[in-house]
């Protein structure tokens, strides 16, 4: 129990550090400037009002903007489909709340950035789409809950040929479907 | 009268506003040694003041868009002979052209027309090919393009590649909603047709061997598909809708198989599929990414882009299975290929340093030569006759496609006056 709660509470850490990281991340979309402002942020500020924030362990909301649910976007490094650690967390939390709602889909988009060939870039956007469905079936999702899709380049969040729009480019989101 | 005239004019424009726009092409570098030649306008014969369409102006423009010709600019014709007994050959000499093209349009009645047209040796003074041709309103531009083709074997023995198509997609913003649609147009950009609009992203055309029809991957039902599109009807089929990857088709030289990517047994694959049972056979069995299947022009292998060595290069297997071998070992990243049409070489996107662009590799002696300069070029693609490689770049911050000789040293660009163009692929020739 005393782990279930600590889980919980590190759940609602990443919660509000997601928050954080998701706001900067729309910015960062206009100017470099932003973007190296997420990472202070995210580093920075999370811990002392993450703690503060924390109050309820009442199950989660798909639609309470500061559940770590609301947080639908895995970003990746270069070439990568490795998860990092805070996004590992961010996925169990969705794989909670999709194992506590069997009748619940989401389907998984994954995302490249434009550099390169647009039918590698497919590849690459499945090889990420599949390693967060693996994540979440490790966590008890069903896996006929979670359909996945690869966009490639086709669907930038971010416009521009830059590092700063790439990094927002390489990602899984995660659309929750049927609701 | 002039009432009903102007409805019927304005109606036009409306069904008209549905057209889209032609690409513009312009040389971005010139080739030196292009040899000179004079293409004066054509005599017209006919009922109203002006021809139907200039015939000299478009083979003035196919030659000099091959790179191998420089067209004498029309200011600096010394003479307008429409006939062979009006060439005074002497005053072509002066201006150092080495040939010269004269011509005719007559109209013939009931929207016909006879193109002829005359090469001839300015330093030896004789004709070297003459051609007369019938043709309806609607086969001019084909004409002019055949004339052209006639005159590019005539002085380089190579085929030319003028009366052939290039099919794109295009993208442009409508409010909040993207809008993607597919086109075929004349390889000069003119008479561009819409063959699919979508609101979800379209990708990775590929023409059947006979130029008839196209392949195409399409998102419209949120998730990717593999179509293929008769042309000249728009009658289209659904070939595959697996879960997962439905990618990268590529025709077989015999048209009746289609080569793709399938991940539906878990991670990216390379297929062949019968066109006429859709039955699957699957060429390979790895975890990596195999995508990007390429025919070779005999018909017995592909090549494809693998990232099993931990990054992109291309790999060769037969098209009945078994080992695979690796054929690209220089640089960190090599995808996307293009056979040139005599099987020889391979076109790519050659990622070194930052910079992804078009590469050669001759496949025989290994040797690979990098063509374009831009930072996010993709997407190559032959011409039918192998003198030039299409190809999607970027300039500030639009997509434009462009096209280089296989040599490097010719380039051009073809745009769209608003929005973006990408995913070029040449047609074959016209078996017609």
């Amino acid at each position: 129990m005393r782990d279930q709660l600590k889980s919980l509470c590190a759940l609602l850490l990443i919660g509000v550090l997601a928050g954080c990281s998701t706001t900067g991340g729309e910015k960062s979309a206009t100017g470099e400037a932003a973007v190296e402002d997420r990472s202070i942020t995210t580093e920075g500020g999370a811990v002392s009002t993450g703690v503060a924030g924390s109050g309820s362990f009442a199950g989660y909301s798909l639609d309470d903007p500061s559940s770590p649910l609301s947080r639908r976007v895995i970003y990746f490094e270069y070439d990568s489909s490795n998860v990092g650690a805070a996004d590992q967390d961010l996925l169990s939390a969705h794989a909670a709340y999709l194992a506590g709602n069997p009748g619940q889909t989401v389907t998984l988009e994954g995302h490249a950035d434009e550099r390169g060939s647009r039918e590698y870039n497919i590849g690459l956007g499945d090889r990420r789409s599949q390693a967060v469905r693996r994540i979440l079936e490790l966590h008890g999702v069903a896996p006929h809950q979670v359909n996945t899709v690869s966009y490639g380049e086709e669907k930038p969040a971010a416009e521009g040929h830059h590092d700063v729009a790439w990094r927002l480019n390489r990602r899984v989101e995660i659309v929750y479907t049927g609701r | 009268m002039r009432m009903i005239f102007r409805a019927v004019l304005l109606y036009l424009t409306i069904g008209a506003g549905a057209a889209p726009a032609a690409l513009t092409i312009e040389i971005t570098q010139g080739m030196e040694g292009a040899m000179p030649i004079a293409v004066v306008p054509f005599g017209w014969t006919g009922t109203t003041s002006d021809a139907p369409e200039n015939i000299a102006a478009i083979i003035s423009s196919d030659l000099s868009r091959s790179g191998r010709f420089t067209p004498l600019p029309d200011r600096d014709l010394v003479a307008h002979p429409t006939a062979a007994e009006q060439v005074q050959f002497h005053n072509w000499r002066m201006l150092n052209v080495d040939n010269l093209v004269i011509g005719q349009v007559t109209e013939t009645g009931a929207g016909g027309y006879t193109v002829q047209f005359q090469l001839f040796d300015v330093f030896r003074g004789k004709q070297l090919i003459g051609f007369s041709f019938p043709a309806s309103h609607a086969d001019l531009r084909r004409v002019a393009h055949h004339i052209s083709d006639l005159i590019y074997k005539e002085l380089t023995g190579e085929d030319g590649a003028f009366n052939t198509r290039i099919a794109y997609v295009t993208t442009a913003n409508r409010g909040e909603q993207k809008s993607y649609t597919l086109l075929v147009a004349d390889s000069d950009g003119y008479n561009p047709q819409t063959i699919l609009n979508s609101g979800q992203p379209l990708m990775s055309p590929a023409w059947s061997s006979d130029g008839k029809r196209i392949a195409y991957v399409s998102f419209e039902n949120k998730t990717a598909e593999i179509y293929t599109q008769d042309i000249a009807s728009g009658a289209r089929r659904k070939v595959a809708s697996f879960k997962g990857i439905n990618g990268a088709p590529a025709w077989s030289p015999d048209g009746r198989r289609l080569a793709l990517t399938l991940s539906q047994d878990g991670n990216p694959e390379i297929y062949t599929m019968d066109l006429a049972s859709l039955a699957l056979k699957r060429l390979t069995s790895n975890a990596a990414i195999d995508t990007e299947p390429a025919w070779s022009p005999d018909g017995r292998s592909l090549v494809f882009t693998s990232d099993r060595g931990g990054a992109p290069q291309l790999y060769r297997i037969a098209a009945s299975g078994g080992q695979a071998q690796r054929v690209t070992f220089e640089g960190k990243y090599n995808a996307g290929a293009d056979f040139s049409p005599d099987g020889r070489k391979l076109a790519m996107v050659h990622g070194d340093g930052g910079a992804y662009r078009i590469a050669v590799l001759d496949i025989e002696t290994g040797l690979l030569r990098v063509l374009t300069d831009g930072q996010l070029d993709e997407s190559p693609s032959f011409s039918p006759n192998g003198s030039m490689i299409i190809y999607a770049t970027g300039t500030g911050n639009r997509e434009v496609l462009a096209a280089v000789s296989v040599d490097g040293r010719f380039r051009q660009r073809l745009s769209l006056q608003a929005g973006n163009v990408r995913e070029p692929a040449w047609s074959p020739f016209a078996v017609d």
